[in-house]
């Protein structure tokens, strides 16, 4: 059971690349950036990505922009007695000490209005912008639509 | 409330080859469906994931599984659409799909919740139940995989429909 559960991780895993390179801003470093194939130009994009904040100050994720997307937002999937919905997230928290993810089911940035459809194998670049330490831009990895995250595993961390 | 046991159902959809389906069809062996819609960036794709990871540990045991993805978005996503989506997934997952009315019966029968909520911009998106149901063969409802729930407990589920 182990050896099918590893061999199904390291056929989802993307090859370690640009998602798997950490940014920092002030106390926080920003790792993990990836997104997913588009059908098209006409569906969302999602972005995920992973924040660490080292600092003794709390900070909060209060936007994102790219080029790719006209209308970049902040999501949350919420499920709520069995239904899922998508509420706008104006502000996501990241306390200090602590590692906040941006993940499959959770938070989420949601990309609308791209220009062209998002391939696996493309990179974009998305700017974060924190309530106290600013703004940062990220590489962004294209995974497969059916991905569970960048394979960071040989970059070294 | 739940389910409708398979065999008391009368919803008509169809599939993302363009095939009409029922009941009717699922009589005799086990399934498992979800609601969604291809537009939405997170919740279905993370569920197709999830199940494409069940179905590849289940292995051929689940070959006789049906499982369908039923949008809650019939107005975008047509046969053609559905398949160009599904593709990116484990082969043996369908789409359903057909008139508003279709969806709206097919969600009454399997007791789905869903409704369509208005954007600022003027688009739109879909909430919808997230959860994966599981019928056994003979049409009795199973149970209930919540979303994302862990592979621990989801493969189990599924495994007690197969026999």
């Amino acid at each position: 059971m182990k050896s099918l559960f590893l061999s199904t991780a390291l056929l989802l895993a993307a090859p370690a690349a640009f998602a798997c390179e950490a940014f920092t801003v002030g106390d926080l470093t920003i790792e993990h950036a990836w997104s997913k194939a588009t059908i098209g130009a006409e569906r969302p994009a999602v972005f995920y990505v992973e924040i660490t904040n080292g600092g003794s100050t709390d900070d909060a994720l209060i936007g994102i922009t790219t080029p790719t997307a006209t209308m970049p937002v902040l999501h949350e999937t919420v499920v709520t007695d069995g239904i899922a919905s998508m509420p706008h997230a104006m502000s996501i928290p990241v306390p200090a000490g602590e590692i906040v993810a941006l993940s499959p089911g959770g938070y989420h940035g949601m990309l609308m209005g791209l220009g062209t459809a998002l391939k696996e194998g493309d990179r974009f670049h998305v700017t974060l912008i924190f309530e106290n330490a600013g703004e940062v831009t990220v590489d962004v990895d294209v995974l497969s639509l059916r991905a569970a995250g960048p394979d960071c595993s040989d970059a070294g961390q | 409330m739940l389910p409708l046991p398979v065999g008391d159902m009368d919803w008509q959809l169809t599939d993302h080859r363009g095939q009409p389906v029922g009941p009717s069809d699922w009589i005799g062996r086990p399934v498992m469906f979800f609601f969604g819609f291809t537009w939405c960036p997170d919740v279905c794709p993370t569920t197709l994931s999830d199940i494409s990871l069940w179905l590849e540990e289940l292995g051929p045991d689940a070959d006789r599984l049906i499982v369908a993805l039923v949008t809650v978005d019939p107005d975008r996503d047509t046969p053609e659409v559905l398949a160009d989506y599904l593709g990116n997934f484990d082969p043996r997952i369908i789409g359903l799909t057909g008139s508003a009315e279709q969806v709206a019966k097919a969600a009454a029968d399997l007791r789905v919740k869903y409704a369509r909520v208005p954007r600022d911009d003027g688009d739109y998106t879909m909430d919808h139940t997230a959860g994966v149901f599981l019928f056994h063969p003979d049409g009795r409802f199973a149970s209930i995989i919540d979303f994302h729930e862990d592979r621990r407990f989801a493969v189990p589920k599924i495994r007690r429909t197969l026999s």
